[in-house]
């Protein structure tokens, strides 16, 4: 491309305008609109005129004002002092903004993703003479207490270390190393830049299974639809039904190392939310406020359009710029829907074609290119290295009807479907995750991984072997469960044209162990103290306990014991309340005892035993 | 409106137009081009001939503010209808406002008390919440948001809202019944009223709330005030958009709709909120009427993925004398739970909550049920639960229209009719305050 160079507008149409006069412009490339020069992006090119799509208002401006062609390409700046900060779509630190300028946002303002002002530690890995290929980690940065930045040297650029600096505080845009190569000396600092549209290479073939689950802490989703470090998930539904609050949970507990957490079009109020909650929350691994691992993107409803589909590629470069980096990140995009909207809006305006519901045709290659940015990959240079980027995408459907462009869109490149449902929200059962229609592809090994990774567990006086023997029958457990649940859909449907109390006992203990099931598992507040995070033995712990009590009063039912006898007993509402005991695990094991020893006693008094310790 | 050859247009710019009736009109720039520019003509275009003059004022639309809008009313290009002089101020407002950054909001989190039950109890609104009214024509939503105006409190401050009005294409007689609520309660004096009537230009409706809000924003960001606006009717806002967009023959979304209905509602809805260092707040309250009650329908769509919520009302429980007809189960209050609990409302508030919606909706299951197999068919405790949802409907939802609560007294309210289903099926509520708050445990303890 090259340098820059101006022209001038012939028509300005909100977001969109028209120039002309820059003879070499390219697609993707930046432009600075009208004397702001407000930042936008070339979108259509013709023979005599161009057509960009502007990130700001456009208000005042019209023909015959100018338009400067960069040169560049949309670009972020990567390097210390993203985590823990906020910026909007096109990567404007929003603290900055608001300090220089007050509390809205005002337009044609620059300021740069990375602080200038500030120092960083640097410690090299590296010494002089050393030859250097992309992706070598050339030295650390202690970025915040939890997530040690590592310098890489950047795509493209090899050679040998001609000078380094072994230790000292610098500056983000200072010198901290040069290499020398055939095309001469390069400084290298400690940030660089990327084109944002474009995916970050990692080595080739590099590509690793998804078989290392990324915990959530979240019950319907670790035991029932797990997702995988690298996969992605996709979780549609109407208003109201839990998009955002998921989102935010897997934000706060999922054991990723860094979290890129984008509002794409959504509401500032949420930002705020998770800008006042989130220094106050301590992950619960490494114990330090969950800030510190976090980036946050936002680019609300009311703000430019066309900054939306800035903001997730902002958004996934920088995750994969941490994953280069050898760390496991989750990308949260709430939502895919504001940014596909924003798709055809600037569609509609360059008057291309619509096919499906005003969509452009391309929508789906664009989804496509998008979750492809996701998974688990051997990253670039030395030392050799994994990392990992997780999309978790919020999707919007009008009507929260799923049979829609974007949905099916999405469908086909996201492993994981959490289905939202309506009906489940309106009494407030939360996770609204119907546990009947959603999916995961990736269950079989990461169930397995699941239950390997704390394998060596031991608590509460119970050792690891007996853990390891309750973990074991994991997989089991989680089929047993949906497979009761899925009864129960079914005798449900039987209750609501017969009547509830019409039906035998067996069938009425199927649905009384998919209440337990529904209200002791299933449902998990995220504003609970004790349940907000459900550490994997606790979900499989209340799991068992409830699936051993279903196989126990089984016995009971088929030996005439009335099903009421087994519904009255005190142990049933404890039983979906354990989830949210202050006794956490210690807890459920001494219920679990307890209610055995319960049914026993009644099987005692109709004149037989539950063989002790039988599971089925 | 198109026109040729103009030169220097500006997008968004205003325009003066001059017909040859010799009527001012005004309009804006839709489309700044070389050859051609749009106007869009604001108010009525029938007399319009081709022979306008035009004049480009190079400035997009602002309007004056003062302290001295309180009280005043004025019409949906903001001249005044009370007889009162043009407000008169320096101060030069956009109508549009800017985005409010993210990290400059604080989080609303200061409990209203409406006085109504359902509201309070289980769809808590805070300052600072955008929260609409899903309503249908012919439900009393004007009624219930005049009852929310007069009664709005927070708890511990005397300081009253100042109220801002903007009527949206209503008809005469419903934007009366606003006007002389506000006077009847005393409120006028610290309310502004923006008309735009039905039989005003329905162009002039995509400027009514915009300046409504202008307002608004100066009265609560710049003279630290509580503000409560009220938007009524916003369908009708939608449907003048949606007249626009189809004049501008732009490629309809759902419903004939444009596709940035929901960008545009947007740069409505999301000026709410509380400012950080500033003492002021703007709660806003738009009333939309659902088209064909039908709650996906695009308008209330598209509202209640941007509003914090919704309160929801249904005809059906209208029609059994429920009022307000509030249906909490597709209403939603998303900043209820950082406004209420211990030390700001009652710490069994979220539980009690959480049990009602819970408890409800199996009534409203075993109701439906009952519709098949009859009230013999329903055991034991389906027969509870549908029990306890008629008695929710009459004497938690249904109040008086100048009967205000207390939260307490809407909360004790909600154990009372706890307290008709076992205590095992309570297992929303927290064991502690089981024991602390149900009327038998209570009844227990005074026993001893
Ligand atoms: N896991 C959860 N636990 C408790 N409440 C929840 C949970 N998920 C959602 N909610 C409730 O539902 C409301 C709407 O959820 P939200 O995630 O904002 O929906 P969406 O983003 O789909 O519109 C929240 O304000 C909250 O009250
Ligand atoms: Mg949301």
């Amino acid at each position: 491309m090259s340098t820059s160079q101006t022209g001038i507008l012939s028509r300005v149409a909100g977001s969109v305008v028209v120039g002309s006069g820059i003879t070499d412009i390219m697609m993707g490339e930046v432009v600075l609109v009208g004397r702001e020069e407000l930042v936008g992006e070339v979108v259509k090119v013709t023979e005599k005129s161009f057509t960009a799509q502007v990130y700001e208002y456009t208000g005042g401006i019209g023909p015959g004002g100018k338009i400067v062609a960069t040169g560049k390409r949309l670009i972020t700046e990567l390097g210390p002092g993203l985590l823990n900060r906020i910026f909007d779509g096109v990567a404007r630190d929003l603290e900055l903004l608001f300090r220089e300028r007050g509390s809205f946002i005002e337009r044609g303002v620059k300021v740069n993703t990375l602080r200038r002002d500030l120092n960083w530690e640097f410690t090299a890995a590296l010494a002089k003479g050393a030859t250097v290929a992309p992706g070598d980690v050339l030295g650390t940065v202690q970025e915040t207490p939890m997530v040690l930045h590592r310098i890489l040297v950047p795509p493209g650029m090899e050679g040998t270390l001609k000078q380094i600096e072994e230790t000292g505080n610098f500056k983000v845009d200072e010198s901290v190393a040069i290499v020398s190569n055939r095309q001469g000396e390069h400084k290298l600092t400690l940030m660089q830049e990327w084109p944002v549209k474009i995916p970050r290479p990692f080595r080739e073939g590099g590509r690793l299974g998804l078989d290392l689950p990324l915990i959530t802490g979240q019950r319907v989703i670790d035991t029932f639809y797990p997702i995988a470090k690298g996969g992605a998930a996709a979780i549609p539904g109407g208003f109201g039904t839990g998009k955002t609050i998921t989102l935010q949970q897997i934000a706060k507990w999922s054991d990723a190392d860094v979290v890129v957490y984008t509002g794409c079009g959504e509401r500032g109020n949420e930002m705020c939310d998770v800008l006042t909650e989130f220094p106050n929350l301590k992950d619960p691994r490494k114990g330090r406020p969950l800030l510190e691992r976090t980036i946050l993107l936002a680019n609300t409803s009311n703000m430019p359009v066309a900054a939306r589909e800035a903001s997730i590629y902002m958004g996934v470069t920088i995750a994969e710029y941490y994953r280069d980096q050898g760390y496991d990140v989750a990308l949260m995009m709430d939502s895919t829907s504001r940014w596909a909207e924003a798709l055809r809006e600037i569609s509609g305006r360059l008057e291309e074609l619509p096919v499906e519901q005003g969509y452009p045709a391309y929508l789906p290659d664009r989804v496509a290119e998008f979750y492809e940015r996701a998974g688990r990959m051997e990253v670039m240079g030395r030392p050799k290295r994994t990392g990992s980027v997780t999309i978790i995408g919020a999707v919007s459907p009008p009507g929260g009807d799923f049979n829609e462009p974007l949905t099916i869109a999405t469908l086909r490149y996201a492993g994981v479907f959490w289905a939202l449902d309506p009906e489940l929200a309106f009494s407030r059962h939360f996770p609204a995750i119907n546990w009947l229609k959603s999916y995961s592809l990736y269950s079989g090994p990461l169930l397995s991984s699941f239950t390997q990774s704390w394998g060596s567990y031991s608590e509460y006086g119970k050792t690891s072997e007996w853990w390891r023997e309750v973990s074991s029958g994991y997989e089991e457990y989680r089929s047993r469960a949906l497979e009761l649940l899925n009864d129960a859909a079914g005798i449900e449907s039987i209750a609501r044209v017969i009547g509830e109390s019409a039906l035998p006992d067996d069938q009425q203990l199927i649905l009384l162990t998919a209440q337990l099931l529904r209200e002791g598992f299933l449902r998990q507040s995220a504003f609970d103290t004790v349940d907000a995070y459900c550490e994997p033995q606790r979900q499989v712990l209340l799991l068992k306990m409830i699936l051993d009590f279903n196989a126990q009063a089984i016995k009971l039912v088929k030996k005439k014991v009335p099903i009421d006898i087994i519904r009255e007993l005190p142990q049933v509402p404890l039983i979906m309340r354990a989830k949210e005991h202050p006794g956490r695990t210690e807890h459920i094991a001494s219920l679990m005892a307890e209610s055995h020893k319960e049914l026993e006693k009644i099987a005692n008094s109709y004149g037989f035993t539950i063989k002790e310790g039988s599971d089925s | 409106m198109f026109v040729k050859d103009v030169g220097d247009a500006s997008y968004d710019e205003i325009v003066k137009i001059r017909g040859s009736d010799g009527i001012d009109r005004m309009g804006r720039v839709l489309d700044a081009g070389n050859e051609l520019t749009v106007v869009q003509v604001l108010g009525s275009t029938s007399d319009l001939q081709a022979d306008v003059a035009l004049k480009f004022t190079g400035s997009t639309f602002k309007i004056p503010v003062s302290d001295q809008v309180l009280g005043r009313m004025f019409n949906g290009l903001y001249r005044p209808v009370d007889g009162l002089p043009p407000v008169y101020s320096e101060d030069l407002r956009e109508t549009d406002g800017k985005p409010i950054n993210p990290v400059a909001r604080s989080q609303p989190n200061n409990f209203i008390q409406t006085g109504v039950s359902g509201i309070d109890t289980m769809l808590s609104l805070v300052r600072g919440q955008k929260l609409p009214i899903f309503s249908e024509s012919g439900l009393p939503h004007n009624r219930l948001a005049a009852q929310i105006a007069r009664q709005a409190s927070v708890k511990g401050e005397k300081e009253e809202f100042a109220l801002v009005f903007a009527a949206i294409g209503l008809k005469r007689d419903d934007a009366s019944f606003f006007v002389d609520q506000f006077r009847n309660s005393g409120a006028i004096e610290r309310s502004v009223v923006i008309l735009n009537l039905a039989e005003d230009a329905a162009v002039e409706r995509l400027l009514t709330p915009r300046i409504a809000l202008t307002v608004a924003e100066y009265l609560a960001f710049d003279m630290q005030l509580h503000v409560l606006v009220i938007l009524d009717d916003m369908t009708l806002y939608c449907e003048a958009l949606r007249e626009m967009s189809a004049a501008k023959e732009e490629v309809p979304g759902r419903a004939g709709y444009p596709g940035y209905l929901y960008s545009d509602l947007a740069t409505i809805y999301e000026r709410a909120g509380i400012l950080k260092g500033r003492k002021g707040s703007l709660t806003q309250m738009p009333i939309l009427t659902m088209p064909g009650g039908d709650i996906r329908h695009p308008i209330p769509d598209l509202t209640g993925y941007i509003t914090e919520g919704q309160v929801f009302l249904d005809r059906d429980l209208y029609q059994r004398g429920v009022y307000p007809p509030i249906n909490v189960l597709p209403s939603l209050s998303r900043l209820m739970r950082s406004g209420i609990g211990i030390s700001r409302t009652r710490e069994d508030h979220q539980d009690v909550a959480d049990q009602l919606y819970d408890t409800y909706s199996r009534g409203v299951r075993a109701r439906d049920l009952a519709k098949i197999v009859g009230q013999v068919g329903l055991n034991e405790r389906e027969r509870r639960f549908l029990e306890f949802s008629e008695v929710f409907e009459k004497r938690f939802v249904n109040q008086g229209d100048f009967e205000s609560r207390s939260i307490e007294e809407s909360l004790d309210r909600a154990w009372d009719l706890l307290k008709m289903v076992p205590e095992t099926e309570l297992v929303r509520i927290h064991e502690k305050f089981m024991e602390k708050y149900h009327p038998l445990h209570r009844a227990q303890k005074m026993v001893e």
